[in-house]
């Protein structure tokens, strides 16, 4: 199932290429800003939720209680991997509807859908990334050696993100109910890791119900790499990785049973 | 959904878009496809282009297939012309560098000069199209479907295309041709297959199956058609269907001076061609229409007694009525076919009395005017001038 699926996207890597840059410059067409909006807007919100919430958390840091910009940087550090799972997963979940067309007139390996989709929100979650060390810099803190965690870090999100994207995307073909409920819960997603406070205003109870959370881990992983300069939890991740290996799996699989009948609803 | 695991579960409603169609098809043959809307034809070439997959059978193909489904595909409107061409040929599957290698080819068949360099969407729709077109057959496969995408563009364009579409039949490719126009499927393919609601009705020569679809578009009630297809010696074939209210009784050439029967007419001559129509009901309109057809199936001439404004009206059961058309003839040599039509109005979509293809056979003989070539005869003479420069 690998083998062909590998084959069939390098013979296709420059339209896979070209349908990236495609997509880029789409967003650059007429407008004045363009390619600077996708990353104004994770850094507007962090900026929102620093002005409301900064005078609560920001005593819950760690080793950082008196500094004014810590919680804006732990915002940002969670924000930088949860963009990309969100970014991904949104549109992963209209990907064959928004392509029913071609899908359903020029035989093509579908995996390439997947890999713009991936591509496209890579490069956005780079300059997001960009952004984010400059506003570190510019507050103060240089993130140190373990900011080499991130691209692995990246890896996996984008394996998390994508398994769960193509589960629901083709299910949403079927179902479209589905793409109206996974904003909400992508919503309640949010809510459920630490991203916007810390864990240790969490009690050990509920701490087992953030760990249910994918992203969880993930979020954590960033803000240890960002802003605590210490590694991440490699057990935590290890586990992760795996389950999410087995997601990919399952979600092509599930694609490629439900492909026959895609092109039908389409 | 639940099926996706391996569970058997029965459907809640089952519609066939396409079942039981089978045909073969070899290198350098062409098949037309027609069949009314809904009946089939899109789902067949999806099937073949292997974007659907088949509920029961198997479609097994030798070689790359190109199915030009809808042009342009996959173009995006920010690209240029250069750029599009580069991603449409990517999403065929071909490498960069042949693609590179080939654009000189494709951007001079496109013939849209700079617009090249320019995004899409300030081109035409024609502009777009030959672009789209370009690109589509720019390298060429053992196997291409048509579907209804050459019936946009201007006549030189059109030209242009079916030119490049008979090259690649030459060169060995197998042809698969959908579309609505009749004329383009007798002069490009040898056999057609028919299709009505979902089944394959007929399949056989072109000329056959041309002339029963156009049966099959005018019957009202199924109940009061019959085709009947009649092959003569030379080669022509007679289809009659209709509701048979009036029909046809005699049909015949005559010479306009002698009243002499004539099986061949000589370029120039005068002509009286009489069909004599008998009304077996009651016929309150009578509308005579004919057709003259080439060899190749063209219409060279053709009108109605609707158009002339000479109906006949309110005819009696058994009475018979004579129609003559005199003419001069200025064919060219060869083989023609008068096709004539009892009808009420203008077309023969309200009441289709008789409709009879090729009634009447006759070949045109060039022998006394000067040698000429072509369908018609013009009476022309060259006045030659030379420069006064002795």
């Amino acid at each position: 199932m690998i083998a062909p699926n590998v084959a069939g996207a390098w013979r296709y890597r420059h339209f896979i290429l070209s349908s990236i840059r495609g997509e880029i410059r789409a967003r650059f067409v007429r407008s004045r800003m363009g390619g600077l909006w996708m990353i104004i807007h994770p850094l507007a919100q962090a900026a929102i939720y620093a002005l409301v919430l900064a005078e609560i958390m920001a005593a819950k840091l760690p080793g950082l209680a008196n500094d004014r910009f810590a919680y804006a940087l732990y915002l940002l550090s969670g924000m930088l991997g949860w963009s990309l799972f969100s970014d991904l997963i949104s549109r992963c979940l209209t990907l064959f509807i928004d392509n029913g067309n071609l899908l359903k007139k020029m035989p093509f390996p579908r995996i390439c859908l997947a890999l713009i989709v991936a591509g496209s929100a890579l490069l956005n979650n780079l300059l997001l990334f960009l952004a984010v060390i400059a506003v570190f810099a510019l507050s103060g803190h240089v993130p140190g050696a373990q900011i080499l965690w991130i691209p692995a870090l990246m890896l996996l999100t984008l394996a998390v993100g994508l398994g769960l994207g193509l589960l629901l995307g083709v299910v949403n073909v079927f179902v479209r109910d589905v793409g109206q409920v996974v904003p909400v819960v992508l919503q309640f997603g949010f809510w459920l890791a630490p991203i916007a406070y810390t864990l240790d205003i969490v009690p050990p109870s509920m701490r087992r119900v953030l760990y249910l959370n994918p992203m969880t881990p993930i979020v954590r992983g960033y803000q240890d790499a960002l802003l605590f300069d210490r590694a991440p939890d490699i057990a935590d991740l290890g586990v992760l990785a795996l389950a999410a290996l087995i997601l990919l799996g399952v979600a092509l699989a599930l694609f490629r049973r439900a492909s026959p009948e895609m092109v039908d609803v389409l | 959904m639940l099926s996706w695991f391996g569970v058997p579960v029965a459907p809640a409603l089952e519609h066939w878009a396409l079942r039981s169609a089978s045909f073969d098809l070899g290198f350098g043959e062409a098949v037309g496809i027609v069949g009314q809307n809904g009946a089939g034809k899109s789902t067949l070439l999806k099937l073949i282009a292997g974007t659907l997959s088949p509920t029961e059978g198997e479609v097994r193909i030798n070689g790359r297939i190109a199915a030009i489904l809808e042009l342009g595909m996959g173009f995006n409107p920010e690209f240029t012309g250069r750029e599009n061409v580069l991603h449409a040929t990517g999403l065929m599957g071909f490498s960069r560098e042949t693609v590179l290698e080939a654009m000189p080819g494709i951007e001079a068949f496109a013939e849209i000069g700079d617009y090249f360099d320019q995004p899409v969407r300030t081109y035409s729709s024609g502009m777009q199209m030959r672009v789209a077109f370009a690109v589509a057959t720019a390298f060429r496969p053992e196997v291409l479907i048509v579907d209804e995408a050459l019936s946009v563009g201007d006549a030189y364009f059109q030209h242009k295309s079916f030119a490049r579409i008979r090259e690649f039949k030459q060169q060995g490719t197998a042809l698969l041709f959908v579309t609505h126009g009749l004329a383009d499927i007798r002069t490009l393919c040898e056999r057609v297959i028919l299709l009505d609601k979902g089944r394959m009705l007929r399949q056989g020569p072109a000329d056959e199956i041309v002339d029963y679809y156009n049966a099959l578009i005018a019957e009202k009630e199924a109940a009061s058609l019959a085709v009947d297809q009649v092959r003569h010696k030379s080669g022509w074939l007679r289809t009659r269907s209709g509701t048979g209210e009036a029909t046809l009784a005699g049909f015949r050439l005559t010479d306009a001076g002698s009243g002499e029967e004539l099986q061949s007419l000589r370029v120039g001559q005068r002509v009286i061609l009489t069909a004599r129509v008998q009304a077996n009901e009651d016929v309150p309109r009578l509308v005579l229409g004919y057709m003259l057809r080439d060899r190749v199936g063209q219409t060279v001439w053709g009108t109605n007694t609707w158009h002339t404004k000479q109906v006949v009206e309110n005819l009696r059961a058994g009475q018979v009525v004579e129609f003559k058309l005199r003419f001069t003839c200025t064919l060219g040599p060869g083989s023609y076919a008068f096709s004539p039509a009892l009808v009420s109005s203008d077309t023969h979509l309200e009441n289709n009395y008789e409709w009879t293809d090729n009634a009447l056979v006759f070949e045109v003989i060039n022998t006394d005017k000067q040698y000429f070539i072509g369908t018609n005869w013009l009476d022309a003479a060259f006045e030659i001038q030379r420069d006064g420069s002795e």
